[in-house]
């Protein structure tokens, strides 16, 4: 590579770039500043600015019609800049969340936004993937650096069961996806995706071990059933930031390269994979709605919740069209979104004596916090898809799209099992408005936490308005990679 | 005929003492015996015309790795003669995992020879004006000068998980200062008593 050529390719990875060389700038920054609540609040202050400035750079400075990089082994397209973009604000929203709570919690350190900044840098290398080994490579960055945020609180027994048990369960997916991405490459005979595609356009029966073992591995990183056992676990003994980041930019940056990694290299082998990504849907749904009716914590009710999610984008996917690509890009930022909000409601729960997560301390929400209440079932409805709030038209445009490839009975399915789910929203609800109260006031969440759950909580109205707009830009960043 | 010479008694070394890394008694030895090995395997590479891959096995496993062992079995205190008792019992298992792999190897061998792209997969040669380090290089760092970096922070990662989840500032921990004790003076070490002859200071 001559130092021009060098230079064309490092122009498209600006975004990544910045967060590269500013999660090691920050690392060293930490270090010397004196003091670590200093340290911790100046870097998390740094590394949010660093995430916009990132997000600026991936939506105003791209090059125009993209390009890729690394022979071939980067793809910058509309599709990854509209993920990037939310990653990269879901993972700053993620950073306001935590502050507050990590310096009370006796947390805060600046390895925290450091990490964070890596696992994103992660993220945004698998969204942008064109090669089975940059997947592995930004798939293992942003792996790893969860884990370790997963034990974040070092001293709690149940975050560090949280952490190994994500670790051990983590490692096991990432070896079956090496392996599928081994098979794949000795019968394709390229790691490179346009290779695969066209060795898929014929596939022999190796290649199709070898995407089953693929997908494999990915559904775990985007928790969907059977693959899921983790989740709740993890969603629980994780801090509660920590959980407010997994269930939002790391679920849509692995549900992005599930997308890419189906609809580009393996294309061409829609009848096989659809059939997976049916039973996958199905099973997600069924444990995400049945699960949830029994948790009593709020974090583990969200983790069922978060798998029926993925349920029900999988459906949308099983369509395997371009309509389908843009539905589940929507369908997952909006999802992102009110998961943001109802995270900041779960951080307000917060007494005298200290957090609480049971949902029965919900219990008459509505009397003494009439806005976080407000904000909470505003939240919980849009994710559980209840119409005429703006989660409800993510889910529509993702049955839309299945409806369309004529998968009239799995969107009937996704249908029932919608309604099974809104009734455990429901059951939470009901706690928080028409409960006696039974603990003590929550105190007064702090200023960063309250701006979220306002503004989300807004949102799951406000963003109707928006609607319009935002299907234009999924539609174009969808058409980069459908069809 | 040198060549040959020289392949037989390095392989026959590997052989020897790779069997004999299992069958020495001595944990010291047995170590000794791994190096050997390395040392012999390095020999072979070097008439693969592979030197820099010769270079690294001596480097990372004679220097690092085997070092490691080396200090591991001095300094633990395993009894090793313990650990090989039950060395019968668990023949027939071992025996089997060693003929499963003997077979993969074979059949990987036997598809190999029989296949008809294998060949050209092999003829990869390093080109004749450049040398074998040079060559990796223009790979690792060019072509794959992204997933290069990547790794490199993916081990970043690593290494700041380390450090977060293990890394504590104990209190009360008393460490060495040498800018203190550089700058202490004979004042503050010393003190001069003026003892009457045959009482003592106590």
């Amino acid at each position: 590579m001559t130092a021009t050529a060098l230079l064309a390719n490092l122009s498209l990875i600006i975004p990544e770039l910045v967060l590269a060389i500013g999660a090691m700038g920050l690392l060293l920054a930490g270090v010397f500043i004196k003091g670590e609540e200093a340290a911790a609040r100046l870097v998390s202050l740094a590394a949010m600015a660093l995430l916009i400035l990132a997000a600026g750079v991936a939506v105003f400075l791209a090059p125009q019609g993209g390009g890729t990089a690394f022979f071939g082994a980067f793809v910058l397209d509309s599709f990854s800049l509209y993920a990037k973009a939310v990653i990269y604000l879901a993972a700053a929203i993620a950073l306001v969340l935590a502050g507050h709570y990590l310096q009370t919690e006796r947390l805060a350190r600046f390895e925290y936004p450091v990490l964070i900044l890596l696992a994103t840098l992660g993220m945004s290398v698998m969204v942008s993937a064109g090669d089975l080994i940059a997947l592995y490579l930004g798939l293992e960055l942003q792996s790893l650096a969860l884990y370790i945020l997963a034990a974040f609180n070092r001293d709690s027994l149940r975050a560090s069961e949280a952490g190994l048990k994500y670790f051990v369960l983590g490692a096991l997916s990432s070896g079956l996806l090496l392996y599928g991405a081994s098979l794949v490459y000795g019968f394709a005979g390229s790691t490179d995706f346009n290779a695969i595609a066209l060795a898929a356009e014929a596939p022999s029966i190796g290649l199709i071990f070898g995407m089953v073992f693929v997908v494999s591995g990915l559904a775990f990183k985007i928790s969907a059933a059977p693959f899921h056992m983790w989740t709740p676990d993890v969603y629980e003994g994780a801090p509660t930031p920590v959980t407010a980041f997994f269930a939002t930019a790391p679920k849509l940056a692995a549900m992005v390269l599930l997308i890419r990694v189906l609809m580009e290299p393996f294309g061409a082998m829609a009848d096989q994979w659809q059939q997976i990504t049916i039973v996958l849907a199905v099973l997600s749904m069924a444990i995400g709605a049945f699960g949830a009716l029994l948790q009593t914590n709020i974090k583990r009710l969200m983790a069922y919740s978060s798998i029926g999610n993925v349920g029900y984008a999988l459906v949308g996917l099983s369509a395997g069209s371009e309509a389908a690509v843009w539905a589940v890009l929507l369908y997952m930022t909006l999802y992102v979104i009110g998961v943001a909000g109802a995270f900041g409601v779960i951080l307000s729960m917060r007494r005298a004596e200290g957090m609480v997560e049971r949902i029965e301390d919900l219990a008459g929400l509505s009397r003494n916090r009439p806005g976080l209440a407000l904000a909470f079932t505003g939240l919980l409805l849009s994710i559980g898809g209840m119409p005429f709030l703006v989660g409800f038209f993510g889910k529509l445009f993702v049955f839309y799209a299945a409806v369309q490839a004529g998968l009239v009975w799995l969107v009937v399915i996704a249908g029932v099992f919608s309604a099974v789910s809104i009734a455990y929203y429901l059951m939470v609800l009901k706690r928080v408005w028409f409960d006696e109260p039974t603990g003590g006031e929550f105190i007064n969440p702090p200023a960063s936490v309250a701006v979220i759950t306002r503004v989300t909580g807004i949102a799951t109205v406000g963003l109707l308005l928006v609607v319009p707009f935002m299907l234009n830009r999924v539609i174009e960043a969808g058409s980069a990679i459908g069809g | 005929m040198l060549q040959a010479a020289a392949f037989y008694i390095l392989a026959a070394t590997a052989v020897i003492s790779a069997f004999m890394v299992v069958a020495a008694r001595n944990p010291v030895r047995a170590v000794l015996f791994l190096i050997l090995t390395f040392f012999s395997a390095a020999g072979l590479f070097v008439m693969l015309g592979a030197e820099f891959l010769a270079m690294l096995l001596v480097i990372v496993y004679v220097g690092a790795v085997a070092v490691l062992f080396l200090f591991v079995v001095m300094m633990l205190d395993v009894d090793f003669a313990a650990l090989k008792e039950g060395f019968l019992n668990y023949l027939p298992l071992g025996g089997v995992v060693a003929l499963a792999l003997v077979g993969i190897l074979s059949l990987t061998g036997v598809t190999w020879v029989v296949s008809d792209t294998a060949g050209a997969a092999l003829q990869s040669p390093v080109p004749a004006d450049m040398a074998n380090a040079e060559a990796l290089g223009a790979i690792l760092y060019d072509r794959y000068v992204f997933f290069f970096q990547l790794a490199g922070l993916v081990l970043l990662v690593a290494m700041i998980g380390a450090i977060v989840l293990t890394l504590r500032h104990r209190e009360g921990v008393r460490r060495q200062n040498i800018a203190r004790q550089v700058q202490r003076t004979r004042e503050d070490g010393v003190e001069m008593v003026d003892v009457k002859s045959g009482e003592g200071i106590g």
